[in-house]
């Protein structure tokens, strides 16, 4: 297969649509947590329980569609090979914990993979949905109204006092999780990053590397989201994210004119000396990758470099990871032979530039 | 680099131990490391989830010693009647085992609760259709009712006696639901 073509299969069709604010943000996710009310949470369910919650979507909801979600296809995890959950897990459709579970755990993916509602995760159900750019009101405005389309065939577990009631106690409440991912180099660069997250912690958002929980920022991409899902309303979550991811926004718009600024030289010399690995090295470790990435994007957005799409940062993000790697390659490769392997499917996306 | 203990496998754990001002560097592979109590299975993993078990087994200390001891013997019993799950289980796997846990346990929760989300405990946010019951009845009712104080504080009255006749209807359907309920 060739890697046009590989890639047309590999990256969601969302993902390829650009949406506002796109040169520095370049997701918005938003995540519900809702339960069935008389089963068991999946952290201590028995293996017959956790059949029904899937059965039901078996039955219920395959092929279904919901507004320009359209046909719900089911993955169960027992039927996948461990390289395909994970480059589920690398196309972010799944989670990692997921994959560990029970043989009754699965996801519906909608057709344009915006959707994956995956089921006897940590709750019985996660529904996930995703946005190109920054669209966190209409991420929520459409997670709300695909978890009334479900609400009207489940009992959900409820309760007036605490709201959604979910396995862990931090989802409680909304069981939302609303997410950001940014594209901080300037930031990142500069530390100032560093000194905005205590401020950021303090308003109840987080600051996180780009997977999630524990992870660095790797290719100075990171992931803002609430931290907080009991008494406040959805919208005001919403709301008070929406108002930190701006002022992010702001700096690193700022950020990034005074580097030009002051260093524009050096600047320039970063971003090109990055170009000139992606382009020309032979082996590359997927840390170095993610930097000379990253670089490389902040010089298409900076005009340095014309004749690259500025997807391609998103793109080979994800094709670079060790899954995905793999698929391509269609063998099980030890991880030097990844670094080969990722140094020459980097040279290859970068010809094919090059041709048009 | 090798082991400096077992000299067999490879150094995947390097530490520096400061002792009277010298400075001595260790380098032992992961078995050794445990072995020597340089670590912990745990330390390996160490996620948020960790950090909140840690702070549900937080107990705050009675005055008395006498109540000290019932409050022993409460959490003792105090297990889940729908899925078996015992406050003590949930505390050290910071996880619910079913949505009945949330009342079994109640009382216990509030500290909790406010320590994870900022001194919240109860939910402001979505209310579902089916499973709200009466809660959209009567948050639509509240909001009412400081909607009719306002409006008298302005004495636009005849825009509360609106107000006023919607807060009744509501009632009466309230009323209607519970007794439908009970």
């Amino acid at each position: 297969m060739s890697l046009q073509q590989f890639m047309n299969e590999a990256i969601s069709p969302w993902m390829k649509q650009d949406g506002p604010d796109s040169d520095i943000v370049l997701s918005s996710r938003i995540r519900l947590a809702r339960n069935f009310s008389s089963i068991p949470f999946p952290t201590i369910s028995s293996e017959d329980n956790l059949e029904k919650v899937l059965n039901f979507f078996n039955g219920e909801f395959r092929n279904e569609s919901f507004r320009d979600y359209k046909n719900f296809e089911i993955v169960k995890m027992n039927d996948l090979q461990p390289i395909e959950k994970r480059v589920l897990v690398e196309k972010h459709l799944i989670s990692p914990h997921l994959t560990n579970n029970s043989v009754h755990s699965a996801s519906l993916i909608s057709q344009n993979e915006q959707v994956s509602i995956m089921i006897n995760e940590e709750d019985h159900i996660r529904i996930q949905l995703y946005f190109p750019g920054f669209q966190l009101d209409r991420a929520l405005e459409q997670a709300s109204q695909l978890d009334d389309w479900l609400e009207e065939k489940i009992d959900y577990a409820f309760d007036e006092k605490r709201g959604y009631l979910t396995a862990c106690p931090t989802n409680v409440g909304t069981g939302m999780r609303a997410s950001v991912m940014m594209h901080l180099p300037a930031l990142a660069m500069t530390q100032q990053i560093n000194r905005m997250t205590p401020a950021i912690n303090q308003l109840g958002l987080v600051v996180r590397g780009i997977y999630g929980e524990g992870s660095e920022a790797v290719g100075s991409i990171f992931q803002i989201s609430n931290q907080i899902t009991l008494g406040k309303s959805e919208e005001d979550i919403v709301e008070d994210l929406h108002s930190v991811v701006k002022q992010l926004i702001d700096q690193e718009r700022r950020a990034r004119q005074a580097l030009m600024h002051r260093s524009g030289i050096q600047l320039e010399d970063r971003i090109f000396r990055s170009y000139g690995v992606l382009k020309y090295g032979r082996i590359i470790e997927s840390k170095e990758a993610a930097k000379c990435l990253s670089d490389l994007r902040l010089g298409i957005d900076l005009g340095f470099i014309d004749h690259v799409p500025k997807t391609i940062l998103n793109e080979l993000m994800v094709l670079t990871q060790p899954g995905f790697l793999q698929q391509y390659a269609k063998e099980t490769l030890s991880p030097s032979e990844r670094d080969i392997r990722r140094a020459s499917l980097i040279r290859e996306r970068l010809q094919l530039e090059n041709k048009e | 680099m090798e082991c400096q203990r077992c000299h067999n496998r490879p150094a995947t754990v390097h530490l520096t131990q400061l002792m009277n001002g010298e400075k001595t560097e260790v380098h032992v592979c992961e078995k050794c490391a445990k072995e020597k109590g340089y670590m912990h299975d745990h330390e390996e993993s160490f996620t948020l989830n960790d950090l909140l078990t840690g702070l549900f087994n937080y107990e705050p200390k009675q005055s008395f010693n006498g109540q000290q001891m019932d409050a022993q013997q409460q959490k003792e019993q105090l297990k889940c009647p729908t899925c078996g799950l015992t406050f003590q289980e949930f505390a050290r796997a910071g996880k619910f085992g079913c949505a009945k846990c949330y009342e079994t346990f109640d009382e216990r929760l509030n500290p909790i609760l406010r320590r994870v989300h900022s001194e919240n405990t109860r939910h402001d946010g979505k209310i579902p259709r089916r499973e709200g019951g009466n809660l959209h009845l009567r948050r639509q009712m509240d909001q009412y009712k400081s909607e009719l104080v306002r409006l008298i504080e302005q004495e636009e009255f005849e825009e509360a006696a609106k107000i006023r006749d919607e807060i009744r209807s509501l009632d009466d359907q309230l009323q209607q639901r519970e007794e439908g309920e009970s």
